[in-house]
């Protein structure tokens, strides 16, 4: 198969950065437009993939490793469980950051008002610990499709590289 | 009965969705009917938290004049549809690499063929 | 003989389908909305967010957040786990 043309690789690469942003933007004001953790890792994961057909698998194996992906998604899954077990004063899962004036803690006034970043409590902490979790795990999932399909076979139960 | 058209999509996206299911041999085609059985259960969970003339439960620049509990729609089959949509992408996942496995060890995608517990 | 039965069954079951679609109740009109009521009052009190959605996701109904992204985490390790390459000497 040829490898894909100039075009394809430079467009590529210039829109990538932008992918990224937009993701990131929609993870991290998750509690105050719609969006959220779930939604900007699905983005964010999508712009890889474009990275991953526009290449080719051969190159991007080179620079991503699935080992680094599996580090960052066990880094976002332990962090989900310990900011729920941080708040076991009360009971499990309690947001013990709303309200108390240590990083994320004012309430905001009731009613419609242009949204200010320092509300939320625990919520935005979760948002980006969930979405570097997704972010990995879809990621990893398709560079495993991607690479699985360039094995050759030698013999019958052998497989080379 | 004409206020009922979304019901009558999720009941049609079903019934196409179990034709696939039931009536095809491809494993792929029978990987894609899954999805779209998924996808039309979604709709109808959605569609049933639906107020007439409500927004969005989303207080940052309220547009004028929403009454606050009557003029939002219900927030809590929209949290319930999110998961329902990410466990469905998990089970496709698991569906296509199964397909590339037994591709590779049969060298046919038909289901009437693959059917030998041990080759 | 099978296809016969499976295709009598399957024409049963989508008109059971399209006559239920088409009685129930009228689109916009919800049954019983106390909980949703006090979920949009309260959410900005007691979470401090904005997005009533989220805070329902990750506060009041967490354990679901919690089993999804277990779910997710399994179907990532069953699927690294399937379609794992090695090379033998």
């Amino acid at each position: 198969m040829n490898e894909p043309s100039k075009i394809v690789k430079t467009i590529a690469s210039i829109i990538f950065p932008f992918i990224t942003v937009y993701g990131l933007y929609i993870i991290v004001h998750g509690h105050l437009t719609p969006g959220g953790g779930f939604q900007g890792g699905a983005i964010t994961a999508s712009g890889i993939v474009l990275l991953l057909v526009a290449f080719g698998s051969a190159e991007i194996a080179k620079k991503i490793k699935e080992s680094h992906l599996s580090i960052l998604e066990s880094i976002g899954a332990l962090s989900f469980i310990s900011l729920a077990l941080l708040g076991l004063s009360a009971t499990f899962f309690y947001n013990f950051l709303a309200g108390s004036n240590f990083i994320f803690g004012r309430i905001p006034p009731f009613g419609s008002n242009p949204g200010d970043m320092n509300t939320g409590g625990v919520l935005p902490l979760m948002n980006i610990s969930v979405g570097l979790k997704v972010i990995a795990g879809l990621s990893a999932m398709v560079l495993a499709l991607a690479l699985f399909a360039r094995l050759k076979r030698g013999r019958k139960g052998v497989r080379k590289k | 009965m004409i206020y009922n058209i979304p019901y009558m999509a999720s009941a049609i996206l079903v019934i196409v969705g179990l034709y696939a299911v039931l009536f095809k041999r491809n494993l792929i085609k029978i990987a894609i009917g899954i999805t779209v059985l998924e996808s039309g259960v979604n709709l109808f969970l959605i569609t049933l938290g639906y107020r007439e003339n409500a927004v969005a439960p989303i207080y940052t620049n309220l547009p004028e004049g929403t009454s606050i509990p009557e003029g939002m729609t219900l927030p809590v089959p929209q949290a319930l549809t999110l998961t329902s949509i990410v466990i469905g992408v998990a089970v496709l996942a698991l569906i296509l690499s199964f397909a590339v496995k037994i591709y590779q060890h049969y060298g046919t995608l038909d289901s009437r063929e693959v059917r030998r517990l041990r080759e | 003989m099978n296809k016969k039965v499976s295709l009598i069954a399957f024409i049963i079951f989508s008109c059971i389908l399209v006559s239920t679609a088409l009685t129930l109740r009228p689109f916009g009109e919800p049954r019983s909305t106390e909980m949703d009521d006090h979920i949009i009052e309260n959410a900005q009190n007691e979470t401090g967010a904005n997005n009533a959605v989220t805070s329902v996701v990750f506060d009041y109904r967490g354990f679901d957040t919690l089993g999804e992204a277990t779910v997710l985490f399994t179907a990532v390790a069953g699927v690294l786990a399937v379609l794992r390459r090695y090379a033998r000497e």
